[in-house]
């Protein structure tokens, strides 16, 4: 076989390989593809942006001797007992049926340790989940699947999710390799079958039904439980402020990149809007009402390093929520199952298949022998330690710029690296005062 | 209601408490609902109100004399209500057990997602009654409208009269029963035979619900279950 680049041969830029095999694949199939992870295509994201350390005009921290506090407080607009969480990473919704009750109880170990909150998914509550999670979000999701009012009111806080990021405007589907006996049993499904959610909640539509159907939540939880309202990113700037109207004690924006269990490839792909353009937009959406930090802002979609947290908060965010993060935390795309996933015709990087539940890291799977790879104890210190790593850096790059607690970066900390980001962002082009779109 | 929450418990428990809407607020009467002093209520001029009776998880029996607006009746946990007057959208939504009956029409999505108990419209419900139901009993007395038992995952729907479009559209395990016309089954949705066993088992649910029909009037619809998996062949159904 030729190596084509030394036989200077070229290879499109339309139809690259990966869009030669897609077409191949589809024309051998009928079917859509269907995956998990979030988008993979490059988008303008955090990378695209860089902090400015103090330096003459501004006077930074001491990085091992003066405080950079990272605690924040979520739904105290109307609820009683809002959530305060020692740092503000929170572990994004997945589901147990897309995770296996492992790898939930692992997240909740971990989120617990280091005093965050982690959330469940489409399917209900755990008990192994809420056994280990001391601050859990229960997500009320389109299909009411597992949707139990104890649950609800043994809940730390409840998310009304109108989309996510991987595919907005998309139900969640589950393929029957991962309809486990447990999993169709609080579903009420059949075993096996390919499972569909829907896509709009079965009874409200539209911004003035949310604001009564959040009533009745605060009414069936005795008005204590902080109400989220979770979107995925596209018209941002207007769902905010239609959420926040309803009455959301707290915004959770999720951009593109945010990752999904089961979602076919083109929606993954074509749908949403990056999370860098996202945040903008809700911020100006709360800051108009008056709102921005009262109505907490939670940004979700690539969060991977502390500089992504620190950026994330610059622009406007009170915390974050990571998933496909928390994952490979957890062993997800690890090197060592190198092996296994090249019999599963994949490789580490890039494994995607979160829906057909033969994860040899045994995260995202029904399957009993695979699920026990998985310690929940080991999983749970994974996490943690990710979960501090992100905090310490966060905080090493919020003293760099003299902030004495990471809510106070703010967006003049940063710059853009290319115009498109910077029109994005709302920050200059660095070197610049050229924010494109604002000033000309 | 502040005078409800100082009635001793023991006292109270078998006196009828009754609560004008008019003095009382919704939070108030669901917050002496959560933690009951009383057996049985009585709730006066309701006058449309949201969210009455939400969240009840205890066996008491609630009467509310009027309409009610969404969400009558969430939730429910072994209460019985019962509406005297019409209800908005959303009744019973999500009921676990218990049972709620509605002595006049119902608005949109009736017990959707429900997962137990009995839900009893003596009049007509509107569009998605029974949505994503998943155990719950609901019989009508008279119509449902289009798209009634999308998605319905396990349970009965018993239409006394007739069904607008869309019936059971993509249903899984759910049993419809209709006694009048169907105006369009839903993608999936099928007539089925009515064996002795569904004739026996929908005998029983209209004498629960207090209907006199004879079951042998009604027919039985469910799932072909031939959209159980994904398939290129099924597109133009999704």
């Amino acid at each position: 076989m030729i190596d084509p680049t030394q036989a200077g041969l070229r290879e499109s830029a339309t139809f690259d390989r990966a869009t030669i095999a897609s077409i191949q694949r589809a024309a051998e199939t009928g079917v859509y593809d269907i995956r998990g992870w979030g988008a993979k295509r490059a988008v303008p994201h955090f990378d695209d942006l860089l902090l400015l350390g103090a330096s003459m005009s501004r006077y930074p921290l001491e990085g091992y001797r003066e405080r950079c506090d990272t605690d924040v407080v979520l739904g105290d607009r109307h609820a009683s007992n809002p959530l305060h969480l020692d740092i503000p990473i929170t572990i994004a919704g997945m589901s147990f049926g897309a995770l296996s009750a492992q790898a939930k109880e692992a997240l909740g170990r971990g989120a617990t340790e280091v005093g965050t909150s982690t959330t469940t998914g489409d399917g209900g509550m755990t008990p192994e989940e809420r056994g280990q999670s001391k601050n859990l979000v229960y997500q009320y999701l389109p299909s009411r699947y597992g949707m139990n009012p104890d649950d609800l009111r043994s809940a730390d806080a409840i998310e009304i999710v109108l989309g996510q990021g991987a595919k907005p405007g998309g139900g969640g589907m589950l393929l029957g390799q991962k309809i486990s006996d447990r999993v169709a049993g609080m579903r009420t499904l059949p075993a096996g079958i390919d499972q569909r959610s829907a896509c709009r909640h079965p009874d409200w539509t539209g911004p003035d039904d949310l604001t009564i159907k959040i009533l009745e939540l605060r009414e069936i939880t005795d008005w204590q439980k902080p109400i989220y309202v979770k979107v995925g990113a596209t018209r941002t700037y207007y769902d905010v402020k239609l959420a926040v109207a309803a009455g959301a004690d707290v915004v959770v924006v999720d951009g593109m990149q945010g990752g999904t269990a089961a979602t076919q490839e083109v929606f993954i792909e074509h749908v949403g809007i990056p999370t860098l353009a996202a945040i903008p937009q809700a911020v100006q959406a709360l800051a108009e009402l008056g709102l921005h930090r009262k109505v907490q802002l939670i940004v979700s979609g690539g969060i991977r390093t502390g500089a992504d947290v620190a950026k994330a908060m610059a622009l406007g965010a009170d915390a974050v929520a990571i998933g496909t993060a928390a994952l490979i935390a957890l062993g997800d795309n690890h090197p060592r199952y190198a092996d296994e996933y090249a019999k599963i015709g994949s490789a580490p990087g890039f494994y995607d298949d979160y829906q057909d539940g033969r994860d040899p890291a045994g995260i995202t799977t029904q399957d009993p022998d695979l699920a026990k790879r998985l310690d929940p104890v080991e999983g749970g210190r994974r996490v943690a330690n990710y979960l501090r790593v992100l905090t310490l850096e966060a905080q090493t790059l919020a003293r760099a710029c003299g902030k004495a607690h990471l809510r106070n970066l703010e967006p003049e900390d940063l710059v853009a690296l290319t115009i498109e980001a910077a029109a994005m962002a709302r920050v200059p082009l660095a070197g610049t005062s050229w924010i494109p779109g604002q000033n000309f | 209601m502040v005078a409800l929450n100082e009635v001793g418990a023991e006292k109270a428990v078998e006196e009828l408490v009754k609560v004008d809407l008019t003095t009382t607020s919704v939070r108030e009467l669901n917050a002496e609902l959560h933690a009951p002093t009383a057996r049985r209520y009585e709730v006066h001029n309701p006058r449309g109100a949201e969210a009455i009776a939400v969240g009840l998880h205890d066996a008491v029996d609630v009467e509310i004399h009027g309409p009610a607006g969404y969400y009558c009746a969430g939730m429910n946990m072994h209460a019985d209500i019962v509406v005297h007057g019409n209800v908005g959208t959303g009744v019973a939504e999500n009921m676990m057990s218990g049972s709620v009956r509605v002595k006049g029409d119902a608005s949109q999505s009736a017990g959707a997602t429900a997962h137990g108990g009995l839900l009893v419209i003596e009049g007509s419900a509107s569009m998605r009654c029974g949505i994503s139901m998943k155990g719950v009993d609901i019989v009508v007395g008279g119509d449902v409208g289009p798209m009634s038992a999308f998605m319905a995952q396990a349970g009965r729907l018993v239409v006394c009269g007739d069904a607008g479009d869309g019936l059971g559209d993509s249903i899984y395990e759910a049993r419809l029963y209709v006694r009048g016309s169907v105006a369009s089954l839903g993608a999936d949705c099928v007539e089925k035979e009515m064996r002795d066993e569904h004739v026996a088992e929908l005998t029983e649910l209209l004498a629960r619900a207090g209907m006199s029909h004879d079951a042998s009037e009604f027919r039985r619809f469910g799932s072909a279950r031939q959209l159980y998996h994904f398939a290129a062949h099924n597109s133009a159904a999704y």
